[in-house]
């Protein structure tokens, strides 16, 4: 246990990371909520909407559900929804059509 | 030439915005404009006593948008500067006692005989504030560098671009350089980066404000506070002039004031 400084000790029992000003959190926490607030979309809704997104885009290509990612992203005053979707592999032609 | 109409406006209560309007009014004022000040604030009206003037009051805002008397009738005139004048809101009606037709027409005919007109508007994003945007050209958005202040700022400026109210400036006040420089508060770049719209002005923690408004006096009129300096440069940029921000390294700590004063230490 030598190198450990007291005070990261402190601050690990406590939960805090020492290198997280408490500014920081307030710009992080306010980013999130204003992209919120600026789309009037809630986070259960943008849940619904991956769910829904899911659905959709599996009847085509096979995705790795575990590592597909749906924000919304806010640059200046305007706000866009980022999708990154991992795909597994590409549905043949033959199996979407019998899905369908 | 006609007068300029701009509103004072932030959605969370308490950040400063009368005691702006009254500061960037009396400035203006005392650099030689005619100006007029409108408490948009009915059933709170408040910019007279920080104006020093709640003794004065014999009609009110609404009291001309039902025409119980003429617009100059209920102006009332400031003690330190014979061409800024105060209408005041009403303190025992409700926001409802104007609508958005009659705060036009009452900026309309203020903006032939003035400069400047400035409202102060309530708190809030219903009625009140609707009154108050109504007859303005453009829009001052007072926040703190604070979570929910900057949020409320944030809304506001939404609802301010929907009622095609373009540009709006932003005035950071009570920033506390100290706290700043510890990392434990928002610095004017973050608050800018996250609201996205143009700074006029930066105004720091001052207890002055306090003292100045205890007494009814506008702080802009006192050379040595912090505060009043930067209200001053606030209104030297409406006036249309280049002014740098002014540096709150070392007005905030003792130490580095006597630092500099002795010759030691650098800036």
């Amino acid at each position: 246990m030598n190198g450990v400084n007291l005070m990261d000790l402190l601050s690990q029992i406590f939960g805090k990371d020492p290198e997280m000003k408490s500014k920081d959190t307030a710009k992080e926490r306010l980013r999130l909520v204003l992209v919120h607030d600026r789309t009037s979309i809630s986070p259960q809704l943008l849940e619904t909407l991956r769910e829904e997104l899911i659905a959709g885009i599996s009847k085509y290509l096979e995705i790795d559900e575990g590592g597909l990612e749906v924000n919304l992203d806010r640059n200046e005053r305007a706000v866009a929804l980022v999708a990154s979707i991992p795909i597994r592999k590409m549905k043949r032609p033959f199996d979407v059509a019998v899905e369908r | 030439m006609a007068g300029k109409v701009i509103v004072i406006t932030s959605g969370k209560g308490g950040v400063g915005k009368t005691t702006t309007t009254a500061n960037l009014g009396t400035g203006l004022a005392a650099l030689g404009r005619k100006v007029a000040l409108l408490d948009a604030d009915i059933g709170l009206r408040n910019l007279d006593v920080v104006m020093g003037l709640e003794n004065r009051i014999v009609y009110d805002i609404v009291d001309v948008a039902e025409g119980n008397c003429r617009l100059r009738q209920a102006l009332i005139k400031d003690k330190r500067y014979e061409h800024l004048f105060l209408l005041p809101a009403a303190q025992t009606r409700d926001k409802n006692a104007v609508t958005p037709e009659q705060m036009k027409n009452i900026c309309d005919e203020l903006r032939k005989e003035f400069d400047y007109i400035l409202i102060d508007s309530p708190a809030g994003i219903e009625q009140g504030f609707k009154n108050a945007i109504a007859g303005a050209d453009s829009a001052i958005i007072v926040t703190t560098p604070e979570v929910s202040a900057v949020r409320d700022a944030d809304r506001i400026i939404g609802l301010l671009e929907a009622a095609e109210l373009r540009d709006p400036k932003l005035i950071l006040n009570r920033l506390r350089p100290d706290m700043v420089k510890k990392g434990d508060m928002m610095d004017i770049d973050d608050v800018i980066e996250i609201l996205a719209i143009s700074l006029i002005g930066v105004v720091p923690e001052d207890e002055n404000i306090i003292i100045f408004t205890n007494r009814g006096e506008p702080v802009v009129l006192d050379q040595n506070s912090p505060a009043g300096q930067a209200y001053r440069n606030i209104v030297r940029r409406l006036e249309g002039e280049e002014v740098p921000l002014m540096s709150f390294q070392g007005s905030s700590s003792f130490l580095s004031l006597f630092k500099r004063l002795v010759g030691i230490g650098g800036r």
